[in-house]
């Protein structure tokens, strides 16, 4: 992690390679796009999940893991096709299918959500509504307003 | 990763686009997955056929506009539409007619029409050792634990590419280090009398997903011998809770005859011992906050499909009573089981009391359900854990026995003895 005059830098390893810009939404727990997230609104729908009604489009979404359905491969295509999927997806973890969604959609549209893993204490750096923009492997966080204004506590250490 | 000439010729698309599709995105798993080679397939089990929007069927009419079709035999998974019963769908005409297409594209494609997530109850299933390529996390689980045989965690998408290709990535529960018994769930301090329930099953499944995310995990301390039912309710949960890919049953699945033989002769990551209170708390994640004094208005069961045997429980419990007529009641299962539970004189007894079956489909993946104000009850707690998710409902997990006297008569009944002293 190196920390340069635009925010701090993360080198991760791209599983589906792209450029993506925008604020973070961070989740709590692992989701399963597939009965989690419904790719008409891009709203998280798993009654289970901490963060039942959140948004993902729009966002760059941050969480441990998929979870659960395998289904969640035709979930991901989906809401790639209608636009409502995130700006780009980084793990604690690979998945797989995951990245099948975005190939597919890749193949099918010409248009993919990338994903990248960033290892579990990188992840940690990141809080929702940081600014975060994604080339290929390498993640630019900068810290949203709110966060810079507490004192005494910098991006990372949060 | 080392291919061999055959992989090589289909990706250089010597059989045409579709094959050449299908081992590109085989390789592309392979190589995410550290996979060393290919291996081949004796049988495929798709998912795919599920709609669940237009770029699953875009996919699956790229493939068979470019000349796709399968080189192993393959089964399907369930669809969103109930073939023998088309007017319980209650969606809308034009998702039932892109449902419908992906549904004939897969059949054009070779696939068996057998629209069924137990797969494992068609006469001809893998054998121990044998490596298949299976989605559907429940015959996913089955297959891996209850058979012996191997798959990995295939899903939409490369199911269809593993049939196609015949090869898939020696990777994941492929491989033998990766299908050891890593966390170890002790059930010795729950009592006899929980463990001669079918609702302690789906139970300890919930909490074992719940708990082991992507680790195997061991059952131990179950009588031996457990059946088939009950393992699938076991598999099916923890393949909800969580990733579970195979779950060792010690005494009841074939790689644990032994927790020694479980472990691989390794060290567990922890013991976790399973108390009757956990299996309670299980009972009300899966039970949504006030359900249990609401409105009853259906009751569902049969996810994954039901089994002979259990309609044979569940002809026995209704003991000719018929459904409270503002309750209704749902038994979803395969085409063959529905076969043949007529052919004993079951499917009749059953409709009489007003049971609904449903074939080809599951009542929590597609719009079937007349009343989603209400509570509806089930015994499975995979429906009951994506059931709200996707229909909006309200839910209660109870027995076979508790959801049978729930919907005869038309409010949920619980049997306290059951749960007393947990």
């Amino acid at each position: 992690m190196t920390r340069s005059g635009r925010g701090v830098e993360l080198e991760g390893r791209a599983l589906v390679a792209g450029e993506a810009a925008g604020p973070a939404l961070v989740l709590e727990a692992p989701l399963s796009l597939w009965g989690g997230m419904d790719p008409h609104t891009g709203r998280l729908c798993d009654h289970h999940h901490p963060q039942l009604g959140a948004t993902v489009t729009g966002h760059v979404l941050v969480m441990p893991s998929g979870r659960g359905s395998s289904s969640s491969s035709s979930v991901l295509a989906e809401a790639i096709r209608l636009g409502t999927a995130p700006l780009a997806i980084l793990l604690a973890e690979p998945d797989e299918i995951l990245v099948l969604g975005a190939l597919v959609a890749g193949y099918l549209y010409a248009r993919t959500c990338p994903i990248v893993v960033l290892p579990g204490d990188h992840a940690g750096a990141i809080a929702t509504d940081d600014r975060v923009e994604v080339h290929g492997d390498l993640i630019t966080v900068v810290r949203s307003q709110a966060r810079s204004e507490e004192p005494g506590r910098p991006a990372g250490e949060a | 990763m080392r291919l061999s000439d055959s992989d090589r010729a289909l990706l250089a698309g010597a059989e045409g686009p579709a094959s050449q599709l299908a081992m590109r995105l085989v390789v592309e798993m392979g190589r995410l997955a550290g996979a060393a080679e290919l291996i081949d397939v004796s049988s495929a089990h798709i998912d795919g056929c599920l709609y669940h929007g237009q770029a699953g069927l875009d996919f699956a009419e790229r493939l068979l506009g470019d000349g796709a079709a399968v080189r192993v035999p393959t089964t399907l998974n369930v669809a969103s539409l109930d073939l023998l019963h088309p007017r319980r769908f209650r969606g809308d005409p034009e998702t039932a007619g892109a449902a419908r297409r992906l549904m004939d594209a897969y059949v054009a494609m070779g696939c068996r029409q057998t629209w069924t997530c137990a797969p494992y109850q068609l006469p001809e299933r893998p054998g121990f050792g044998e490596h298949v390529a299976w989605a559907e996390s429940n015959a996913i689980v089955f297959a891996n634990s209850v058979l012996g045989a191997r798959t990995a965690r295939y899903g939409d998408f490369i199911d269809i590419c593993a049939a196609i290709t015949g090869r898939v990535p020696k990777a994941g529960l492929h491989l033998t280090g990766r299908r050891r018994g890593q966390l170890v769930f002790d059930v010795r301090a729950l009592p006899d009398g929980l463990l001669d329930q079918d609702v302690l099953y789906p139970l300890l499944g919930h909490l074992v997903g719940a708990r082991s995310g992507r680790l195997v995990p061991v059952v131990d301390g179950l009588p031996a011998g457990v059946d088939e039912d009950r393992l699938k309710a076991v598999g099916a949960a923890a393949a909800s809770s969580g990733e579970v890919g195979l779950v060792h049953v010690v005494g009841s699945t074939p790689e644990a005859p032994t927790l020694a033989e479980a472990l691989q002769h390794g060290q567990p990551l922890e013991v976790v011992e399973v108390t009757p209170a956990m299996v309670r708390a299980a009972r009300d994640q899966l039970t949504s906050a006030g359900a249990p004094e609401a409105r009853l208005v259906g009751v569902n069961v049969g996810t994954p499909h039901f089994s002979v045997a259990e309609f044979g429980r569940l002809v026995a419990l209704l003991a000719g009573r018929p459904v409270h007529p503002e309750v209704e009641f749902y038994a979803s299962t395969g085409r063959h089981i529905l076969a043949r539970i007529e052919a004993l004189g079951w499917l009749a007894s059953l409709e009489a009391a007003g049971v609904r079956l449903v074939v080809d489909t599951c009542t929590y993946v597609t719009s079937i359900l007349e009343d989603t104000a209400g509570v509806v009850m089930t015994s499975s707690a995979k429906w009951a854990w994506y059931a709200p998710g996707n229909l909006g409902v309200r839910v209660v997990l109870g027995s076979l026995r508790e959801c049978v006297e729930s919907a005869v008569e038309g409010r949920v009944v619980r049997d306290d003895a059951l749960w007393a002293g947990s």
